[in-house]
């Protein structure tokens, strides 16, 4: 199914990711959406719409947080909507933005995805309690954290894989955040490290997350003819997928991410990629996790069931390997401001196809990547295809 | 752009800078209260655990039994059938061990979260803890038995089943 | 701001009856029966035939976080591509309508609902909606926003205290022929007026009571609407704006959301005016803004729209009946569903299915909403039953 427009992204911004900003949520939207025009020469009155992504308003403890961002993130007397799929939304706002260009009402969407999670006190996580259902599992005193072990257990268990070949992944991004200037979590670890850090939730090991963050990032979406206007390189989303998976997350096999390869289906047919494993060039999938780092690289079909951890083991998808994942250094390096993570990795694949990603720049020619984000109850897949 | 730009925005702070004022600060204590109906499906859901049952619905068409219930079959769309009893056991698809707490803080005693299918349905399964057991002896496919809590404190609740132990075959 | 227009029609509504408290029921079951309704009004099987479903939700009205996670099941949408606004039912429609204008997809769902009895203090609620740093502070009961707009429109327009009662005495009327409303009622302007004092000059009968419900709309672009319905209903124009978020900044009085988001509509219409509108479907929630809407809209100058109250204009019958539905003040207020459910109203009554409330002729009618205190956001829609 071909769009009727062809979208391109112009312009990119996004704060330093950090434990605990002093800015404000409208500020730190501000400076990513500023820092996003300032980019390609923008000012905001050349914006026709705006799109806002942000995740659970618990965090914030502020209701229709979305209202409360507007002008922070320059919505201010545009049309102005907030997107909301959990982890997802990173991803998802990028497409969200796709389809006010793509369906001919708008020429240009600026795109902004915000998080400040560091208000929630005494800690984020409790907030995450209230994901779970008020019935049947909230009673129960729920960590986020169980879930990412039962899901990550299952997926070892299927597959037989030893914790170092998972642990590589959390190494390696860390040290691919060492070039990133925005990085919370940039540092040297080794996997004995990782295997000798605390454990929380077996098998879900300290130096196997990312901790909560603040942060925000933003993108300028313009259509074709705009585009090519604006910027002699624009970077073209050719790909949108999403998917939501049945909230009864307790019936389900969690050890492969079905969700995940059908949102990578809907987005690939649209790119017309029909062998993703030699057509992507690199990809930055959802990463609060090492394991998911692996997980989703399946889901993507970069790889068979199972086949990640080796790939990871064996270098494949280091910077400067055939498959490089996660060149930015990911949620696991950067930090994770759970919305604007997503949208980091979208900023991510704009300046590596530009070849302006400096010392993350991934070697070659890249052409083709892709972008993915995940959240809810281990339930959505949000898939952006991207092409210099 | 990114490698001309030299400065990121964004000012970091520590715990301590709020504590000891060195920023101004507002706190606000959210007061969020709902009561929420439980409906037809998982109010008898709570009623049967009362009453030291699970119970799901069945849907004819495919075959699923859905637990915890809801009155529809979300593939097929369409009302499901029958109210099924089901057995309190089953086996463990999938387990980790937790050494914290809801809040992120640390406990002494590990707690054992899994994801429980039931027997007899068409691999449904409910989250719940595994309790009587060394966390080192849980495994996969391990067979489980709920344990219920005396009738008398039963209150309706997932909680009437304390935990699901290690089975005998 | 607008290029080319994609003829996409309404081919199914489904609604459930409106009521103040909905013990017996979850959500999850409101939401079923309202889209097993709108699924069987437009003769489509959403396993099959619907391609994208866009829900509308904010968490702390749920009291779950990523609400997002639980929508699903409950329309068809399992391992679908779903996803959530956090805005108004009409916000959702746009994005769907925004999907199928891209050629993303043909058929697409939206969803809204409301299970406010579920909530125990829908003050506070509201009360986490405004600025925590500015505003909250000042520990007011939060319908203080609705008060002061209240004074500064009856201020600047001339329009009466009592002539806003009578827009309650209307509505409340309107929803006796209304099978679907909550709370219909012979009231009279005079029990307005004599009601209790809110945030003044609120009375208590001024405020819409909440209300439980679900609604759920399909969409679907021409060559598809036409395969299922032969009487589909034509989106012809859509808008929405939000003006600031900043109670201190905002231009008090007018809402220049509504006249932005419906100018955006009427342009869109290329060629439908204010006066070629049969029915309108606005926001009441607060009585005096069913006032304020009409002026903002263009559909009467300033300080008119109350005396065309009082003359009977806006009646059912009258030369142009607004909210012959009721309106939130008679059938209740939904919060997220509001839009969606002024839609059916609107599709009822292009269709010629209104019963008591039909409008005579009505062939093109306009939707719109407000998301309420402390909110300046809103929504407009145009529908048309033949091709404009």
């Amino acid at each position: 199914m071909l769009a009727k427009k062809r979208v391109a992204v112009v312009g990119a911004g996004m704060t330093k990711f950090m434990r605990r900003a002093q800015e404000t949520g409208k500020e730190l939207a501000y400076e990513a959406a500023r820092m996003a025009l300032d980019s390609c020469g923008l000012r905001i009155q050349d914006i026709e719409s705006v799109t806002m992504g942000s995740a659970p308003d618990a965090f914030d403890g502020v209701h229709m947080k979305g209202e409360y961002l507007i002008d922070g993130s320059g919505g201010w007397r545009k049309p102005y909507m907030r997107n909301y799929v959990g982890g997802g939304t990173g991803v998802f706002a990028a497409i969200h933005g796709w389809q006010h260009v793509a369906s001919g009402l708008f020429d240009t969407c600026l795109v902004v995805c915000e998080e400040k999670m560091s208000s929630c006190k005494p800690h984020p996580q409790a907030a995450f309690q209230t994901i779970f259902d008020n019935f049947t599992e909230r009673p129960l005193g729920p960590n986020l954290v169980w879930i990412f072990a039962l899901e990550m257990h299952r997926y070892m268990h299927v597959h037989k894989i030893p914790k170092e070949k998972i642990a590589v992944v959390s190494v390696k991004n860390k040290k691919n955040a060492m070039d990133h200037p925005c990085a919370q979590l940039a540092q040297k670890i080794t996997v004995e490290d990782v295997l000798n850090s605390e454990v929380l939730v077996w098998p879900v090991q300290r130096l196997d997350i990312s901790p909560t963050s603040d942060g925000a990032a933003a993108v300028v979406l313009a259509s074709e003819d705009v585009a090519r206007k604006i910027t002699d390189s624009p970077v073209w989303i050719d790909g949108v997928g999403w998917n939501l998976d049945t909230a009864y997350w307790t019936s389900r096999d969690l050890y492969y991410p079905q969700y995940v390869e059908n949102a990578a289906r809907m987005a690939y047919q649209m790119a017309g990629i029909r062998n993703p494993r030699e057509e992507i060039d690199f990809a930055e999938p959802y990463d609060p996790f090492d394991y998911k780092e692996l997980h989703h690289m399946e889901g993507l079909m970069l790889c068979a069931k199972g086949e990640a951890p080796t790939l990871a083991w064996e270098g494949v998808t280091q910077r400067d390997g055939k498959l490089p994942i996660c060149p930015s250094g990911g949620l696991l390096g950067v930090g994770n401001p759970i919305a604007a993570a997503g949208m980091m990795k979208i900023c991510e694949l704009f300046w590596q196809l530009r070849r302006e990603a400096g010392k993350r720049q991934v070697p070659g020619n890249p052409k083709t990547a892709v972008a993915q984000a995940w959240g809810d109850l281990m339930q959505v897949g949000t898939v952006v295809v991207m092409r210099a | 752009m990114n490698v001309r730009i030299k400065e990121f925005a964004g000012t970091s702070l520590h715990e301590e800078d709020i504590r000891q004022g060195r920023v101004l600060s507002v706190s606000y204590r959210t007061r969020a209260q709902y009561l929420w109906s439980a409906g037809v499906a998982i109010g008898r859901y709570l009623a049967e655990l009362k009453n030291g049952r699970i119970v799901g619905r069945q849907c004819d068409k495919c075959g699923r039994t859905a637990v915890p219930p809801r009155m529809f079959c979300e593939w097929c769309f369409r009302p499901n059938d029958r109210w099924v009893i089901l057995k309190d056991s089953g086996v463990v698809n999938t387990f980790s061990v937790s050494y914290i707490a809801a809040d992120a803080t640390r406990i002494t005693e590990p707690l054992i979260p899994a994801v429980i299918q039931i027997d007899g349905t068409t691999g449904a399964g409910i989250l719940h803890l595994i309790g009587q057991a060394d966390p080192k002896k849980v495994e996969f496919g391990m067979r489980v038995q709920a344990m219920w809590k005396p009738p008398q404190d039963r209150t309706g609740s997932i909680l009437d089943i304390k935990y699901f132990k290690p089975a005998e075959r | 701001m607008v290029k080319e227009m994609t003829r996409i029609a309404i081919i199914g509504i489904g609604m459930t009856q409106l009521r103040s408290i909905t013990p017996d029921l979850s959500y999850k079951e409101m939401m079923f029966e309202a889209a097993l309704k709108a699924y069987n009004d437009a003769g489509v099987d959403p396993r099959t035939d619907v391609q994208s479903f866009v829900c509308s939700s904010e968490d702390f009205l749920e009291g779950t976080s990523i609400f997002d996670e639980y929508v699903p099941d409950q329309i068809g949408g399992s391992l679908k591509p779903v996803c959530t606004i956090s805005g108004d039912g009409l916000y959702s429609l746009a994005t769907a309508y925004m999907q199928i204008s891209a050629g993303l997809v043909d058929v697409a769902a939206v969803e809204a609902h409301s299970k406010a009895s579920d909530i125990a203090s829908i003050r506070s609620i509201m009360s986490l909606a405004l600025d925590p740093i500015y505003v909250r502070p000042l520990d007011v009961d939060p319908y203080f926003v609705g008060g002061l707009e209240m004074t500064r429109f009856l201020h600047d327009s001339g329009n009466t205290r009592e002539q806003c009662a009578l827009v309650v005495e209307k509505n409340r009327r309107n929803a006796l022929k209304n099978p679907y409303a909550a709370y219909p009622s012979m009231l009279t302007a005079q029990d307005v007026l004599k009601s209790d004092h809110m945030c003044q000059p609120l009375r208590r009968m001024d405020v819409a009571e909440p209300a439980d419900g679900a609604a759920v709309v399909v969409l679907a672009s021409e060559e598809k609407a036409k395969k299922f319905r032969d009487d589909p209903v034509w989106i012809v124009g859509l808008g929405w704006c939000s003006d600031t978020p900043c109670l201190e900044a905002r231009q008090w009085g007018e809402a220049v959301y509504a006249k932005m988001a419906a100018n955006e509509a009427f342009r869109m219409t290329e060629n439908v005016r204010p006066q070629d509108i049969d029915l309108l479907e606005i926001d009441d929630s607060l009585s005096f803004k069913e006032l304020q809407h009409l002026e903002a809209m263009g559909f009467c100058g300033k300080g008119e729209a109350g005396p065309l109250t009082k003359e009977g204009a806006t009646k059912l019958g009258g030369e142009l009946p607004v909210n012959a539905s009721g309106g939130s003040l008679g059938m209740g207020y939904t919060f997220e569903m509001v839009g969606l459910q002024r839609l059916c109203e609107v599709v009822l009554q292009l269709r010629n299915q209104a019963g008591e409330r039909q409008v005579r002729n009505a062939e093109k009618g306009l939707v719109q909403c407000w998301r309420g205190i402390p909110t300046a956001s809103g929504a407009v829609v145009i529908l048309s039953s033949e091709r404009s």
